[in-house]
Formats: C-alpha cells, structure tokens, sequence
C-alpha cells in the first residue's frame, strides 16, 4: 500500500503559546526575537552610509518605494485597495515644490507641511468615493493621477509640462539618507504598532467585514477617512522628500510607476504585514537598477513578476519566511 | 459640432462597452482592456501587412483570436484568484503591463502602423464634412448595443449572462457554471476591445500608448454611468463625449481629458455609484 | 411601553415587494418572534430597521424617534443591536479582539467607565456570558477557525458589549444542534431579566415558541398574522403558508 505523509506544523517556542503576553525567559529568545528586525535595521543603515554615491541613491530611491509600499499595504488593510499611490505622492512632491519655489520656504518647513497638507488634500479628493468599495475606489485611484498629470499640461500652472526646478537641495546626503531611513522605519513600525492597538484594531476589521464593524457602532466613514489620511501623507512625505532630493518637481510625479511599484512590491513581499511590502520593494528597486540596461522591457519584468507572484505565491515572501522561522516542519506518516 | 460630438461620444461608448460587459457580468475588472484595444490594432497590422491577407479576413480573424485570448487569460489567471479582488486587479495589471511594454520594445512605434479605413471620403451633413469612417462608428455603436441587447435578452448564454450578473450561487443552483460563463464574458469583453479597435483605429495611428489612453477612457465613462450599467455607459460617454467636444472648440483641445475629470468629481460628488450604478452601498444582502 | 414601532413599511426590490405595508409593535422587555417561509421578508424587515436598507414608505420609531435615513452606526450607538444571519466576523482577528471593536464605539465609551478600563478583560467577560470557556484558548483564537456555533455566539457577544436596548437576532439558531440551542436560551432569558427587548427571526419553531411572548408572521412581504405563540400555532393560514412545515 502506498503510504501518505503529511506536513505537520510545530511552532517554535514562546510566540507560539500565546497570542498576546509572554515572558521572555532567556537571551536565546530575547534574540530569536530581535534577530529578524534589528539585522535588518542594522544591515541597511551600514550599507547605505558605505555605498558609493550613485548606489547611495537608489537606495533613497529603495527606501522611498518602501515606504510606498508599507502605506498601499496600510490602505488594503483598511479595506481600501488604491491603485494610485502616485495621486499622493504626487500632490505631496507638487505642495513641497510650491512652497519651496513660489513662497521661498525652507526645507524643513516644506516636508512637514507637504506631509500634513499632501495627506489633507488627497484625502479631501477621495472622500466621496470611500463610501464605495473594494473595485470602485481602486479605479478611482487609478484614473486621479492620470488625469491630474493631464491638468498641470493643460493648465501650465505649477511649470506646467516643464515642471519646477532648481529647488533647495538637502544640507548633505549623509542627512538625506538618515532621514529617509528614520521615515521608513518609522512608518512600518508605528504602523504595525498601530493596527495592533484597540484604535488600529478598527481599521483592521473594516477590511474583514465593514458591515459587522458598522453594526458595532462605528462610523466607518470617519475611520476610512483617517486611513487613508495616515496612508496618503506617508506617500506624500515621500513625494516631499523626493522634490527635494532631485530639487524638481514636474508631472513625472503623477507617473503610473509610483502607483504599481508599491503594489508589485507588495505582492512580492506578502500583502497584510506591512513588513512584506518593505522586503518587497528591498528586492525590486535594486534589481531594477541592475536591470536598467534592458531599458523599458525591465517593466515587462515587473508586469511578469506581478503575475506570476499573484498566481504562484499568493501568501508572498514575507509569510513564506515567516513561516520558516516560526515554525518547524516535519514529515508525518498518515495511518 | 453636434456631429463631431455624437461621434466622439460613440468612440467612448465603443471603448468602453467591452470593459463594462466584462465587468458586469463577471464582477472582473479587466485592467488589461487597454492592452488588448491595441494588440488587436497591431495583430490585424500585421495579419494585412505580413501574412497579406485581405483586410476583411484579418479583422473577423482578430476579433476571434483576440477572444479566444481573453478567454485563456480568464482560464489560466484569472479563474486561479477569482473573487480575491486585489490579486484580480494586480494580475490584470500586470498582464497590461506586460503586453504594452513588450510592444513598446519590439518597437511598434511610428507613423507607419495604421489601419485602412473601411471605405474613402467624407460627406456633408449639418455644414461639415465628415469622414465616412466616422460615420461607421455611428452605425457600429447603435448595431452593437442591438446586438447585445438582444444577445442578453434573448439567447440561452445570454440569459445565463444575466443570472450570473444577478446572482452568483442561484444561478450555480440552476446548473450554470458561472466559470464558463465569466470566462465567456471576458472573451467576448476582449472581442468587443478588438471590435472597438478595428472601427476607431483606422482614424489614426496605432501606438503603445494610446491603451492606456483607451483604459483611462473606458473607466472614467464606466465611473460616470455606473460600473455594469449598460444604459448609463452609453449616457456618460454622450456627457463627457459632448462636453469634450464642446471643450475642443471652444477651449482647447488640451483640456479634453479635464472634462472627464471634472465630470468624474461632480459625479463622485453628487452620486457616488455613478449615475445609474448598481453597486449600491448597503442594500447588499446580509 | 412600546420601544419600537414599525409603521407601514414597504420595500420592493425591483420587481419583488420584499415587504408590503408591514407594522409590527415591539414592548419593552418582551420577546416578539418573527417566523415566515423563506424569503418572505424577515431580514428585510431587519435590515429596514437598522438601517441596512432604506424603504419605500413607512416609518420605524424607536423610543419615539424616527430612525429611517439615519446610518447603521447611527441606530447601532442609539441602542438597536443586531445579529447577522450571515455570520462574518473579523476573520483576521482573535475572537476576543472581535468584541473590542464594539467597545470602542461611541455607544459604549459614553456609558459609564466605558472609556477607561482594561479593554481585553471586558471583552473576556463579555465572552465568557456567551459561553467561550474563559481559561481555554478557544477566546485567543483567530475567528477563522473557530466552529460556527462559536461565530454565532460571538455575534451574541457583539450585541452584548454594546449594552444594547434591543437585540435583533436574525437567525441566531439556524445550523445550530439541539443542544446548542438549548446552551444558548438561558443567555436570551438572562437578556430578558435585564429588562432588555429580544426580536427574534427564526425558522426553529419549537425554541422559539417557548420563549416567545408575542410572534408574527411574514409570507410573501405582507404581515399575514400576529398573536401569542399559541393561537399561531393553530392558525389555518399560517399552516397553509407553512405547508409541510412541522410545527
Ligand atoms: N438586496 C436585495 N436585492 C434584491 N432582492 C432582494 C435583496 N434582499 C432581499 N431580496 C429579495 O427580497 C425577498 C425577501 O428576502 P429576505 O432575505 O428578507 O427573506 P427572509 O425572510 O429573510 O428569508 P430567509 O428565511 O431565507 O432568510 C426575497 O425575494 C429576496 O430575493
Ligand atoms: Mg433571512
């Protein structure tokens, strides 16, 4: 007769017992723990101080699509699946451009302020259509910064097809790359904190039902309106950073790239952990930069990846490893 | 005027009638639908130019290849996520991104790629000359929405077409494989995509770019008129048909596309679900 | 006194009147059950008087106030709790942070101590009223995987952390065996000793007729007959709309 085996599952230790508190009992676990987040920390802030000037910008460029990423992930967990992560961003580069050029305002006056206002205008712009679900607001986003693109030709206003240059550059790229980084692990890590505390845990559960999450109470409208405010100011604080990084601004920002980077990194990384995406777009835009000799057929790549990733490997990297680390896997006879 | 805007709003209608069956029906929204409009325009290119067969036997030719296409796609991707709406839209995506940008590096650029027109000329209606062609799109438009209307209302697939729009698990109780027919329905949505191509391309050249133009079209009118709503598709695309049209003259003709997007915020504004949309918010069965 | 009133509601959905000119009258701190074949309007009605749907014409007074228009949420935090026929949780979630969701409304946080307080441990509490055994796992684990006698008693649990006024519980029964069902009345009878209104949708006629203090009866849309469990029982009109039905 032939013989079946099945895969049993065991976890690893502490996490295992208990989905809420544990108590850490020795440095074996206390660094089984911190391995997977401090080596990552560590390891890209040492790579980044040391690479050569060109690498040192990809991987701003790297850090900048993470972060993009972490927010698209971010919004899909609140139920809102945007498709046009460059709408945010865009607006956010436009504002830090505007400031800077037309009202002379310094650097450190314009990011925060393109954050805060960035995130307040998308939001405005979208509200209507939070009402909606799931496709509708997808295709929303999608056309938004498409046709903003096509307002700013039309209209000449903001530098119109030219865009805006010559606007202030950072103090040194030693600063630039300590601040995107600050950014980036801020916003992944505030973030996983905050959908795992009672107030994110609302957020949470509008993507599982918004339906129950109306019958319990909660205006849900308000919450998505918060969301996607938290979502579209990280982008737009990246569309900031960005403006000042290449100190230009012109419709480039509204290009479909910002908006299906992001969602192929998430795809790639594990979509729902916010860290997948990050991982995500930690393999992505480096291997485009290595890619960039086959010119415009590296997007084919992406559009391959995207598909395959979706069909072949839903769960995604993140999971995938994930899983690996937590859990053992052994082969059981089936009687 | 009026007659460049009934024939800029048929263009719309075109463009955007294959997407909204699709997505009526099956709930799949066909990001790759731009994709398709133009490799049907360069698939019936090369049928004439490479292989020379006759115009007419390329276009027939296309229009089935083209669905027979759209069917595979939903057989062998689509039906695999069905139903997880961001892995749909991710792998529509990336199949558009895929097909656009592989042609835009095999170089399928330039002034030498356009169709021929199905008959030479112009006549005079209303003090203005216009292109026979155009009038074709006219003529098109109105047999189309016929055909289909009379498609859904009348044949057994049709009907089948209906009741999985309507509701999913009934129909799958009355022995209607909703795969098949979503299947069904994306082909024929990729037909219509080749269709509409056929009829609107001889005006101009074929270009990569111009499938994202066709994309961001065939949504901004599905938005207006209510995603699935077959009625509302062809009311918006005389809206924002018109209004660009009215626009071109009097504006400029680069402000075409703010009308759409004006019209997208006002309708956004006033009726989130577009103008006769389906896609309520709450009366959803619970 | 009469908490809810429902006033000559109609609803049609395209074609089909889900519900035709339907009132029923709700006294507080009683059980009304309401029965019907299917697809004879009860979660219409349900639906209507929390918002869910809008209907045509008639209105719906709770403590005198007229809640057609007003959003779900809205009705919700007013104190009309309701049960999903369909059980959907938050599939993503623990079972007990299922219950902190409804906590953080602002029904709750207004009530006294609402808003302070160890969270986690009330929504314990909460559960452990509905039957989740507080010192196993089955509170800790992820809503996925929990059996459907759980989901149903965690939209119990749902209506009981927002100290609802009225629960409205559409189908609580249904897919649930005998013993279940026999495990959850008690926590419907202690409902009803806190002077709370109970509404009932059922199909499970027996359990419902022993704890009913009033029933009515919904065929086709149109309230065809209203009465104590009793007379029901013997109605020839309802036996006929429950053809082959067993009572
Ligand atoms: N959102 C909707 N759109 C269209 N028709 C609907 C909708 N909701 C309900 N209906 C129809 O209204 C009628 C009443 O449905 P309802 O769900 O209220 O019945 P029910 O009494 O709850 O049935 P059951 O006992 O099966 O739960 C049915 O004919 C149903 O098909
Ligand atoms: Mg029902």
């Amino acid at each position: 007769m032939k013989e079946n085996y099945r895969k049993e599952r065991i976890a690893r230790s502490i996490k295992a017992r208990s989905d809420d508190i544990y108590a850490l009992t020795s440095y074996r676990e206390m660094w089984y723990l911190l391995f997977p987040r401090f080596i990552p920390i560590v390891g890209i802030a040492i790579v980044s101080y040391f690479l050569p000037l060109y690498w040192k910008k990809v991987a701003i460029t790297t850090c900048i699509f993470a972060m993009l990423a972490v927010s698209w992930d971010f919004l899909s967990n609140c139920g809102l699946l945007s498709l046009g992560q460059a709408l945010f961003f865009g607006i956010g580069s436009y504002t830090a451009g505007g400031l800077n050029h037309y009202l002379h305002l310094p650097i450190y006056v314009t990011i925060p302020v393109a954050t805060v206002m960035g995130g307040f205008i998308s939001t405005m712009i979208l509200l209507p259509v939070v009402r909606l679900r799931g496709i509708y607001f997808a295709m929303v986003t999608l056309i938004l910064p498409l046709m903003l693109m096509r307002l700013v030709e039309a209209t000449k206003i903001l530098g119109g097809t030219e865009g805006i240059t010559g606007l202030s550059p950072f103090p040194n790229v030693w600063f630039e790359i300590t601040l995107i980084l600050a950014a980036m692990w801020a916003s992944l890590f505030g973030l996983r904190r905050f959908i795992a505390s009672d107030y994110g845990l609302i957020f949470v559960s509008m993507r599982d039902n918004d339906r129950a999450t109306m019958a319990s109470g909660i205006n849900i409208y308000a919450f998505k309106a918060q969301a996607l405010f938290i979502g579209s100011s990280i982008c737009a604080f990246c569309g900031a950073f960005m403006t000042h990084s290449y100190q230009f601004t012109g419709m480039p920002v509204f290009a479909m790239e910002f908006s299906i980077l992001p969602i192929a990194a998430a795809a790639i990384g594990g979509i729902g952990t916010l860290a997948g995406p990050l991982v995500g777009a930690m393999i992505l835009v480096p291997l485009s930069e290595v890619l960039r000799e086959f010119g415009t057929l590296r997007i084919v790549f992406y559009g391959l990846i995207l598909v395959i990733c979706v069909v072949a490997l839903p769960e995604g990297i993140f999971h995938y490893a994930s899983r690996k680390y937590n859990e053992m896997e052994r082969w059981v006879k089936i009687e | 005027m009026l007659v460049y805007g009934l024939i800029n709003s048929a263009v719309l209608a075109l463009m955007a009638l294959g997407f909204n069956l699709t997505f009526g029906i099956s709930g799949v929204a066909n990001f790759a639908y731009g994709a398709i409009y133009v490799v049907s325009g360069f698939l019936t290119w090369a049928l004439i130019n490479n292989l020379g067969l006759p115009y007419a036997l390329s276009a027939v030719l296309t229009i089935v290849i083209i669905g027979v296409f759209g069917g595979l796609i939903y057989k062998f991707i689509i039906r695999r996520i069905r139903g997880l709406v961001i892995s749909e839209v991710i792998a529509t995506f990336g199949i558009s991104i895929v097909i656009l940008e592989f042609l835009r590096y095999i170089g399928f650029i330039g002034f030498k790629y356009s169709l021929p027109v199905f008959i030479n000329g112009s006549v005079e209606i209303l003090g203005t000359f216009v292109d026979i062609q155009r009038l074709f799109i006219i003529g098109f438009v109105i047999f189309l929405i016929a055909a289909l209307y009379l498609f859904t209302h009348y044949t057994k697939v049709g009907l089948a077409f209906r009741g999985i729009a309507q509701e999913e698990h009934t129909s799958l109780s009355l022995g209607i494989n909703p795969d098949r027919i979503a299947g069904w329905s994306m082909g024929m949505g990729s037909a219509l995509g080749a269709f509409a191509a056929l009829v609107i391309l001889p005006l101009g050249t074929i270009t990569v770019d111009s499938g994202y133009d066709v994309l961001i079209s065939a949504l901004s009118v599905c938005i207006v008129g209510g995603l699935g709503s077959t009625f509302g598709v062809i009311i918006a695309s005389f809206i924002i048909g018109y209004a660009q049209t009215i626009t071109a003259t009097y504006v400029s003709a680069h402000w075409t596309m703010i009308v759409s997007l004006v019209a997208i915020l006002i309708i956004l504004a006033i009726r989130p679900s577009g103008l006769l949309g389906h896609q309520k918010e709450l009366e959803e069965r619970v | 006194m009469s908490i809810l009133e429902v006033n000559g509601i109609t609803k049609a959905f395209g074609g089909v009147k889900a519900l035709d000119d339907v009132s029923v009258t709700v006294e507080e701190n009683t059980l009304l059950g309401i029965i019907g074949p299917n697809g004879s309007g009860k979660t219409t009605l349900v639906n209507t008087i929390t918002g869910f749907v809008r209907p045509d014409t008639g209105s719906v007074l709770f403590k005198g106030r007229d809640v057609i228009g007003l959003p779900p949420y809205r009705i919700t935090n007013m104190g009309i709790g309701r049960a999903f026929q369909m059980v959907k949780p938050f599939f993503h979630l623990p079972a007990f942070k299922n219950i902190i969701v409804p906590l953080a409304s602002p029904r709750v946080r207004a009530s006294s101590g609402g808003k302070y307080g160890d969270k986690d441990a009330v929504a314990l509490d909460v559960l452990e009223e509905v039957g989740f055994e507080r010192d196993s796992s089955v509170p800790y684990k992820t809503a996925s995987v929990l059996p459907h006698g759980y989901l149903k008693r965690l939209e119990l649990a749902r209506l009981l952390a927002l100290k609802s006024e009225i629960f409205i519980l559409d189908e609580l029964f249904s897919g649930l065996s005998i013993a279940e069902v026999t495990s959850i009345i008690p926590i419907i009878e202690k409902i009803l000793l806190d002077g709370k209104t109970v509404v009932m949708v059922e199909h499970r006629l027996k359990e419902l007729f022993r704890i009913a203090d009033k029933v009515i009866v919904l065929n086709y849309g149109k309230k065809i007959k209203e009465g104590p469990p009793k007379e029901i029982l013997e109605d020839e009109e309802v036996k006929k709309a429950y053809l082959g039905v067993e009572v």
